[in-house]
C-alpha cells in the first residue's frame, strides 16, 4: 500500500462476502466478467452485471455454462483484459479443462470458487471446504497454480485484489476459494481509495514485433504478454509450445517450457505464501485453519488462553503453494497442531506431509454441512 | 496462378516449421486459401484479424497463418472467440472448427453463439468424420456411412448445420464446398463483413479417413462427387424445400441485417453512461 497525501476516499459498506469479492475485483481493475449462475456464488455475478456496464469498456456477459464462462474469460484475458469468473463446486468441476489451458498459455485471470457441500449437487446452500485439493490438482497434467482463501468479508475484498495482482505478476490463473459462510456473511468493510491500493498489471513487450518471442524465458520466468490486436501477431496454443508459441515435441524444448512454468511460481514462494499468525510466539498448541473455520479457531484460541492454555492460530491465506515454512516452524515448536476443516482432511494431509511425524497432528473434520464451532476446536486444544 | 501463390505466401508464417499436417487430397488447405484471399480482398490489416481454432485437423490451420491466432480446446473455440470479440470489438474474429468440434462436443456453444448473434464468423469445415483421431463417426456423418466406430453403418441421423444455425438465430448462414472455390471466396468475404453471427459450412473432403471407408476410390472422386451432388440454392424453386433428388443445396440460406451482441452491448453502455453523467 503506497502512502498518499491527498484526501483519501474510503467507503464503508455493509456487504456480503460475495459483494466484497466484486468490490475487490473492480478495485483491482477487472473489466471483464463472464459467468453462469450457481449457488452460493451468484451474488458476485449479480454485482458485476450491475456495475460493469457502467464502467468505461467494462464487459459483463452471461454464458451458456461454466465451460463457456472460462473460455470467454481466457479469451478476454488474451485480448488484454483483467478478467474473472466465479462459480461453485459443480461449475468448478466443469472449468477444470480450461483452467489447465490457462496455465499452459499463461493467461492471467481469477476464478472464485465458493465451496458448498459435495460431491455432486450435494448441499448447495451449506458450507464445505472440500474443493481444496481439486483447486490444486483438478486439471490434468503437471502444473503449478496459486490458490488463495479468505476468512472474513474484509479479506474477501483484499484477497481478490491479491488474486488479480498475483495473476498479472505471474501470468497464471489464480483460484480464490471461499466457503458458503464467508460468502454469505454480511459485515462492515472498508473499501479503500483506489490510490491507496497497489495494483499490478502484466508486462507488455517493448521490442518490435519481429523480435518478440512470446514465451521466452526471463529472469523472472514470466514472459511479456502482448494483447491480441496490439500488433504482435502471436500464436496461442494449449499444445506444448516452444518460445515462439509454436507446437513442439522436441524433448529439450518441452522440458524447458515445463520447467519454466514451475520455476516462475517456485522462485517466488516467499512472495506468494501468505499466512497470518496469532498468539503463536509462545504457543504450545497451534491451530492451522483457513476460511470461515479460522474465525471459529480465533475465538477458540482466545478462550483457551483465558483458561491458561498456550494456544495460537495460523490462518492460511495462501493454500497453494502450501505455506510450508510457516507450518514447519509450528511443528518444531508445538506439541500439538490442530487442523479443523470442513472436509475429511484435505489440508491436514499437507500439514502431516510437512510435519513428517515430528509432532502430534490432530484433525477435526465435519462434512455435515455445518460449520465447525469454537467449542469443538477448544476441546481439541485443551 | 503465380500471383495467387505469392498472395498465399504473404499470409503464411515463415518462422513456423513446415510441412503442414494435412493429408494429400484434404480440402482444408483450399478453405485456408479461400480465407486468405477473402481477407486480402477485403483489405483487412493482419493485426485486426483473429483466427480462433478448435481441436482436430481444422484446428491446426491457425498456426500456419500470420494473423493473431489462438488454438483453443476441443469444441470451445466459440467461447474464446466470444470473449475476444467482447473484449475488443474492433477485431475481426474468425472461428475455424471441424464438424465433430462444432456440432458434437461444441454444439451447445454453436447454438448459443447463434442465439446471441455475437459478431464472430464461424467456419465449419465439415469432413463428416473425426479425421485426426483416426476416422470415427461424428454427428455430421451421414446415416448408414462406415467409420471406425460405426463399422456396420451409422444408425444416427446427421445434423444439418445450416438448418440448425438458422433455427438458433444466426443472421448469416451459408454452405459451400472445397470444390466450389470461387463461390467459397464470396461466401467467406460476405460472412466476415457481416455484422452479427455468421456461419459458413464448408464440405471439405477427407479422403484418408472418410473416403476410403465409404467407396470413394480417391480424392478426385470426392471432389467430383461434390460437383455433381450439390445444387446452387438460388436455382431451386423453393429454397426451403430439400431437393427431391437428394442433391445438397449450396449458397446463402439467410442474410439479414441485425446488429451483433457487441454492438448492442456497447450501445447500451454508452446510453447508461450518458445518463449517469
Amino acid at each position: 500500500m503506497s502512502v498518499q497525501r491527498k484526501k483519501r476516499k474510503r467507503r464503508e459498506l455493509f456487504a456480503l462476502g460475495n459483494e466484497a469479492v466484486a468490490e475487490g475485483a473492480l478495485l483491482a481493475g477487472c473489466s471483464f466478467y463472464a459467468g453462469y449462475p450457481i449457488t452460493p456464488s451468484t451474488e458476485i455475478m449479480e454485482v458485476m452485471a450491475n456495475r460493469l456496464p457502467l464502467i468505461e469498456d467494462g464487459v459483463f456477459i452471461q454464458m451458456e455454462d461454466e465451460i463457456a464462462s472460462m473460455g470467454a474469460t481466457i479469451g478476454a484475458s488474451l485480448a488484454g483484459r483483467k478478467a474473472m469468473t466465479a462459480t461453485s463446486g459443480p461449475g468448478f468441476a466443469l472449468m477444470q479443462e480450461h483452467i489447465g489451458y490457462a496455465c499452459m498459455v499463461e493467461a492471467p485471470l481469477v476464478v472464485v470458487n465458493v465451496m458448498r457441500g459435495g460431491p455432486s449437487t450435494g448441499l448447495p446452500t451449506s458450507p464445505a471446504q472440500a474443493d481444496v485439493q481439486m483447486a490444486r490438482w483438478g486439471t490434468h497434467g503437471d502444473h503449478p497454480i496459486i490458490v488463495l482463501s479468505a476468512s472474513n468479508v474484509q479479506e474477501c475484498l483484499e484477497m481478490t485484489v491479491t488474486a488479480f495482482n498475483f495473476a498479472e505478476k505471474y501470468r497464471t490463473p489464480v483460484i480464490l476459494l471461499l466457503d458458503e459462510v464467508t460468502a454469505h456473511t454480511r459485515e462492515k468493510i472498508t473499501v479503500p481509495d483506489p490510490d491507496e491500493v497497489e495494483i499490478l498489471s502484466r508486462v507488455e513487450p517493448t521490442v518490435p514485433p519481429e523480435w518478440f518471442k512470446p514465451y521466452a524465458d526471463t529472469a523472472r520466468g514470466v514472459p511479456a504478454m502482448a494483447p491480441i490486436g496490439s500488433g504482435y501477431r502471436t500464436h496461442v496454443t494449449g499444445l506444448t509450445h516452444d518460445v515462439m508459441g509454436y507446437p513442439t515435441q522436441r524433448p529439450d524444448e518441452v522440458k524447458d517450457a515445463m520447467l519454466r512454468l514451475f520455476r516462475k511460481i517456485d522462485q517466488y514462494y516467499g512472495d506468494i505464501q501468505m499466512a497470518d499468525e496469532y498468539m503463536l510466539d509462545d504457543a504450545e498448541v497451534a491451530v492451522v485453519a483457513y476460511g470461515s473455520v479460522a474465525r471459529s479457531a480465533h475465538l477458540a484460541v482466545e478462550q483457551a488462553r483465558e483458561r491458561g492454555a498456550k494456544a495460537g492460530l495460523l490462518t492460511l491465506k495462501t493454500l497453494f503453494p502450501f505455506p510450508r515454512p510457516a507450518v514447519e516452524r509450528l511443528t518444531h515448536r508445538c506439541h500439538t497442531v490442530v487442523v479443523p476443516e470442513m472436509n475429511m482432511g484435505q489440508m491436514s494431509r499437507e500439514v502431516k506431509r510437512v510435519n513428517n511425524g515430528r509432532t502430534k497432528v490432530r484433525t477435526i473434520n465435519r462434512v455435515d454441512g455445518q460449520i465447525i464451532t469454537p467449542s469443538e476446536i477448544l476441546k481439541a486444544i485443551l | 496462378m503465380a500471383d495467387v501463390t505469392q498472395l498465399i505466401h504473404d499470409y503464411l508464417r515463415h518462422n513456423k516449421k513446415f510441412p503442414h499436417v494435412f493429408c494429400a487430397g484434404c480440402g482444408h488447405g483450399i478453405v485456408l486459401g479461400s480465407l486468405i484471399r477473402s481477407v486480402h480482398a477485403l483489405g483487412l490489416p493482419k493485426d485486426d484479424v483473429v483466427l480462433v481454432a478448435g481441436i482436430g485437423c481444422s484446428g491446426r490451420m491457425a498456426v500456419y497463418v500470420d494473423f493473431n491466432t489462438v488454438h483453443t480446446t476441443h469444441g470451445r473455440a466459440l467461447t474464446f472467440a466470444t470473449g475476444i470479440k467482447m473484449a475488443n470489438p474492433k477485431l475481426k474474429v474468425i472461428c475455424v472448427m471441424g464438424d465433430g468440434d462444432a456440432l458434437s462436443i461444441g454444439g451447445n456453444h454453436l447454438i448459443h453463439a447463434a442465439r446471441r448473434n455475437i459478431g464472430v464468423t464461424a467456419l465449419i469445415l465439415n469432413n463428416h468424420i473425426y479425421g485426426m483421431t483416426g476416422g470415427q463417426c461424428s454427428s455430421a456423418t451421414p446415416q448408414g456411412d462406415i467409420s471406425m466406430t460405426t463399422p456396420f453403418g451409422s444408425l444416427e441421423k446427421a445434423f444439418d448445420i445450416a438448418d440448425m444455425c438458422k433455427a438458433a438465430g444466426a443472421s448469416y448462414v451459408a454452405r459451400g464446398t472445397s470444390f466450389h472455390a470461387i463461390q467459397l471466396d464470396r461466401l467467406i468475404s460476405t460472412a466476415i463483413m457481416h455484422p452479427g453471427f455468421s456461419v459458413v459450412e464448408v464440405f471439405s473432403p477427407c479422403p484418408t479417413q472418410y473416403g476410403r471407408k465409404n467407396k470413394f476410390r480417391n480424392a478426385v472422386d470426392m471432389y467430383k462427387w461434390l460437383k455433381s451432388n450439390t445444387v446452387k440454392v438460388e436455382t431451386l424453386k423453393d429454397p426451403d424445400q430439400k431437393p427431391a433428388d437428394g442433391r445438397i443445396p449450396i449458397g446463402v440460406f439467410r442474410d439479414v441485417e441485425e446488429p451483433g451482441l457487441e454492438e448492442r452491448y456497447f450501445e447500451l453502455q454508452r446510453k447508461l453512461m450518458g445518463q449517469n453523467r
